[in-house]
């Protein structure tokens, strides 16, 4: 496939490891804070291929990992109402609430449907007219502007019961959080497909201001080598930059178009991350101009947050802090068919990864 | 989640387009990227093309790799 396999070329691979064999000179981590990423670094098995002195962590860069329990909850009881529609992405379903799940409200009838995209959510509006069609909003900068799109055209087309619950979120909010705390990094592999969107720029501040290392990424085994072979080359020059390896995506600036759409419907806000508590500015919520379309004003719920499941450490791992392998759950209670937080859920959740890949034995 | 895949834009209805990745067929949304036309690789992510994908760019890196000979 074009723009796939002349990424995953051996004979390449194969070079960018001799590179990075020669380069290292001392210990280093990188994060990478992009699911995308965890996903390829466990399936192409980059983390056997490298030199032991490099270790890469997973951050909180899976949007349904970092998504909050209450929003499950809140998800769950508006699935309840006889006349809603709940549409969500796949990857959303098996993530636990309290105590319940949207698979599980599905199978006791719920009215909850899979969409691949906000549009088709909004299609779902427009042929079931007598019904509330919310559509479960989650994901990065990379996402929350098809969300802003298809609030824009219900708007324009006056389609009047499309409703979002949102917890769209922005990445570099997250990633200073982590630094503040204080896990130890020699560099970040940055979100290529965010990136997109916003442009490598947004990472600038990580650089000056913090003195990190960041390369922005693509997702195949070369785009990834490479990347953390810039990144040695960094930091053994004591430099921090932001540089671009994903350049046939990613510009300095990023796509502008985008972005108008996302800062026409979205503002920043204060949101719940799991694992990290609320950050301030990290959030996206509906402009008062949209208002019309934030269920949570129009149908408001109460409920109250509930803590997580004490032994599960899904927190830890999001911040780098620790790997699935040190959960005493791992493997054992918390398995893909039963998880028991959300990092063993999603396909690119840094348990799940472990798991499917079986990078821990 | 921010999963993106390269695909080729096969067929233009308005905003809409039919793309191309890996022989499945999608809706892709047209509203963030300009002068879409047939053939071009985009990156699909959530039923959007978020991006077009810059060839040279790609011919570049690709360029820079068969390279890496000459280093080592």
């Amino acid at each position: 496939m074009k723009y796939i396999s002349e990424y995953r070329n051996e004979d390449l691979v194969k070079k960018l490891i001799a590179l990075i064999n020669k380069s290292v000179r001392r210990d280093y981590t990188f994060m990478e804070v992009c699911g995308g990423h965890t996903d390829a670094i466990r399936r192409f098995g980059i983390p056997s291929l490298l030199p032991e002195n490099i270790k890469l962590i997973s951050g909180p860069g899976c949007p349904i990992c970092v998504t909050g329990r209450d929003f499950i909850d809140k998800a769950i009881l508006y699935s309840r109402m006889h006349d809603a529609i709940i549409c969500t992405f796949g990857d959303l379903v098996r993530v636990p609430g309290s105590s319940s799940s949207l698979e599980k409200e599905k199978a006791a009838g719920g009215d909850i449907m899979i969409v691949l995209s906000a549009l088709e959510a909004l299609e779902v509006a427009r042929t079931n007219s007598k019904k509330k069609i919310i559509f479960l909003g989650i994901g990065f900068e990379t996402t929350a502007p098809g969300t802003a799109v298809s609030i824009e055209i219900a708007q324009k087309d006056n389609i009047q019961n499309f409703f979002l619950l949102c917890a769209h979120k922005i990445m570099p909010p997250a990633m200073e959080t982590l630094i503040k705390e204080g896990t130890k990094l020699d560099g970040f592999i940055c979100p290529g497909h965010v990136a997109t969107i916003t442009g490598s720029d947004i990472f600038n501040f990580i650089a000056e201001r913090h003195k990190l290392s960041c390369v922005v990424s693509g997702f195949e085994p070369t785009d990834i080598l490479q990347s953390i072979f810039m990144l040695i080359q960094q930091v053994n020059q004591k430099k921090a930059e932001v540089e671009i390896q994903y350049s046939r995506a990613v510009t300095h600036k990023g796509n502008v178009i985008a972005q108008k759409h996302m800062s026409q419907v979205f503002e920043t806000c204060d949101e719940l991350w799991r694992g990290f508590g609320v950050i301030s500015d990290s959030g996206l919520k509906l402009r008062r101009n949209y208002e019309k379309y934030d269920v949570e004003k129009i149908m408001p719920l109460n409920i109250k947050f509930e803590e997580e499941d004490s032994l599960c450490i899904c927190g830890d791992i999001l911040r780098g802090l620790k790997t699935p392998d040190e959960c005493p759950l791992f493997s054992i209670e918390c398995v893909p068919e039963n998880p028991t937080g959300a990092c063993m859920v999603s396909n690119e959740g840094a348990c799940n990864t472990w798991y499917k890949y079986r990078q821990y034995e | 989640m921010c999963l993106s895949i390269p695909a080729r834009i096969m067929s233009i209805d308005g905003s809409t387009a039919e793309v191309s990745a890996g022989g499945a067929i999608f809706k892709a949304g047209l509203q963030m990227i300009e002068n879409a036309r047939v053939g071009d690789y985009v990156l699909l992510h959530a039923g959007f093309a978020i991006q077009k994908i810059d060839e040279k760019e790609a011919l570049k890196a690709i360029k820079l790799f068969e390279e890496i000979d000459e280093i080592i």
